[in-house]
């Protein structure tokens, strides 16, 4: 039988939309093995039924809850109570970069918006469609991505600048990695990533990476690379020169 | 230059009342830059005065990181340091090096200074993409300097074996061996060199590409590693110049072996 809680987390929970909010205090009862997930549903069986939270799986897989805890961009299912000292107060913010549509809930449709812009896998018509490990290895850790989209809320050209405009932020280069590195796909996003999703507004900080509940080394696996890949068609014109006079077709350079 | 829009709707980051301050973390997260700032200032100042100094990097077959290839024996009238021919090599590679952008952008720039924190809001922010700091993009010019400078400095450090007819070994010597060590991690295992060597293939599977696939993979171990081998490299130059500096005025120092 499980033993009765001796102790009592204090949680921050914003609650309003995006004009108007505030900050409600709760006191919630810990248990052993305890996400954040699990006290925002305590309050709102027992509190505040109205308290707005996405979530689905609570097992890290389904990348809805994603929040800010304490101002870390989070999973708060995958965020345990027992990190907090007794005494720490919790705050749980909505993701700071998409609108707020009610307390802990955004909307990311702008992510679905960009996702569109980018050219879909795209084989060859006689494509041989064996696959050998070494050539998938790459492209799989790219699938991984469950879209939480907690890249995009800590990029901080996204967040605090703003290049919501231009900029189509970590998580869709990922995406495109793993189309460009697919050894089947036959597609050239290379234009695409300098001119319209502006590859070169990253400056490689690497908050992506650290916040990615995954473990997606999305900059130095997705987003670099495609740096490189960028830099060979568009700013290393010796390497350009030299592919030119010896002939080598880009396409069939990279099989 | 125009830019063309991504997408029709443009929402922007919520503010108050949901957000107020720089940031909600209540952890220590200032420290890791601090003090990357920290190291970089003292190792850029005292990298500046080594290279003004021009004196006390050369006794014996003993040769500074920092006057490495030895520009005296080519340019012996020389008017100014020949650190000052030699250093900005090195200093581009690692001022354009992916790792050392993420530590200076966020302990210099700010841009931003730890993960969901921040300090400036600018609309027309652009990164990389415009001038100057699309010269990173030259990151691996950098790299085709840096080979032959690390290839010297192997060079430097195996003639102080051999000299005067006979082998010798010294724990300058072995400092030099591991700085060069280091410095080789760091170098071959560069961004830039992952992709050259195998990074921008699609397919490794096919028989001609099997090559460029074991490379991209030794490459590819020494790049997971990629910050260690930065900051470790940087401070065994540091190391190895001081100690030849030291040597330099007291020559007992080297501790020769045999």
């Amino acid at each position: 039988m499980p033993e009765a809680s001796t102790r009592t987390a204090t949680l921050k929970v914003y609650r309003g939309d995006r004009e108007k909010g505030e900050f409600k205090t709760y006191k919630v009862p810990v248990e052993a093995g305890m996400v954040v997930l699990d006290a925002i549903h305590y309050i709102q069986q027992n509190f505040d039924p109205e308290l707005a939270v996405r979530w689905n799986c609570k097992a890290a897989k389904c990348g809805s809850c994603s929040g800010e805890v304490n101002g870390m961009p989070s999973l708060m299912c995958k965020t345990r109570m027992d990190k907090f000292r007794p005494d720490e107060e919790i705050m749980v913010q909505p993701i700071k970069t998409f609108p707020i549509i009610k307390d802990l809930v955004t909307d990311v449709s702008w992510n679905y918006e960009v996702n569109k812009r980018i050219t879909p896998f795209t084989p060859a018509e006689d494509a041989n469609w064996t696959f050998y490990q070494e050539d998938i290895d790459r492209v799989q850790e790219f699938r991984k991505c469950i879209e939480c989209f907690l890249c995009q809320n800590v990029c901080h050209v996204l967040r605090d600048h703003d290049r919501k405009d231009t900029f189509m932020g970590p998580r869709f280069m990922v995406r495109t990695a793993g189309l460009e590195m697919h050894p089947l796909d036959e597609a050239d996003r290379l234009k695409f990533l300098k001119e319209e999703g502006h590859i070169g507004y990253c400056n490689i900080t690497k908050c992506c990476t650290e916040v990615c509940p995954e473990d997606i080394h999305i900059t130095d696996n997705a987003i670099i690379p495609l740096k490189e890949r960028v830099v060979d068609e568009f700013y290393d014109p010796i390497g350009k020169f030299i592919r030119g006079v010896l002939g080598v077709d880009k396409k069939k350079a990279k099989k | 230059m125009t830019q063309s829009k991504l997408t029709e709707k443009v929402p922007t980051s919520n503010s108050e009342p949901a957000y107020s301050g720089a940031t909600a973390r209540t952890d220590n997260w200032w420290v890791e830059p601090l003090l990357v700032a920290i190291v970089f200032t003292a190792f850029g100042i005292y990298a500046t005065y080594r290279a003004f100094e021009n004196q006390y990097y050369e006794f014996g077959p003993y040769l500074s990181p920092f006057y490495s290839p030895n520009m005296k024996e080519f340019f012996p009238d020389l008017p100014f340091s020949a650190a000052l021919l030699i250093l900005p090599f090195p200093l581009a590679f690692r001022a354009t090096c992916y790792y050392y952008r993420k530590a200076y952008y966020r302990s210099y720039f700010a841009h931003p200074p730890g993960c969901a924190v921040t300090w400036f809001k600018r609309k027309g922010y652009t990164g990389e993409f415009d001038f100057p700091f699309n010269l990173q993009n030259l990151h691996r010019y950098a790299f085709y300097f840096a080979v032959p400078i690390v290839l010297i400095l192997w060079y430097d450090a195996l003639k102080t074996l051999w000299y005067d007819g006979g082998l010798h070994l010294s724990v300058l010597t072995l400092v030099m061996l591991a700085n060069c060590a280091l410095l080789s991690g760091y170098t071959f295992g560069c961004h830039a060199c992952r992709h050259l060597v195998g990074g921008h293939l699609d397919s490794f599977s096919c028989p001609e590409n099997k090559h460029s696939y074991k490379k991209w993979q030794r490459v590819t171990a020494l790049n997971e590693k990629h910050q260690e081998w930065a900051w470790t490299s940087l401070i065994s130059v540091a190391i190895t110049d001081i100690y030849i500096r030291m040597a330099c005025t007291n020559p007992s120092l080297a501790f020769q072996l045999f």
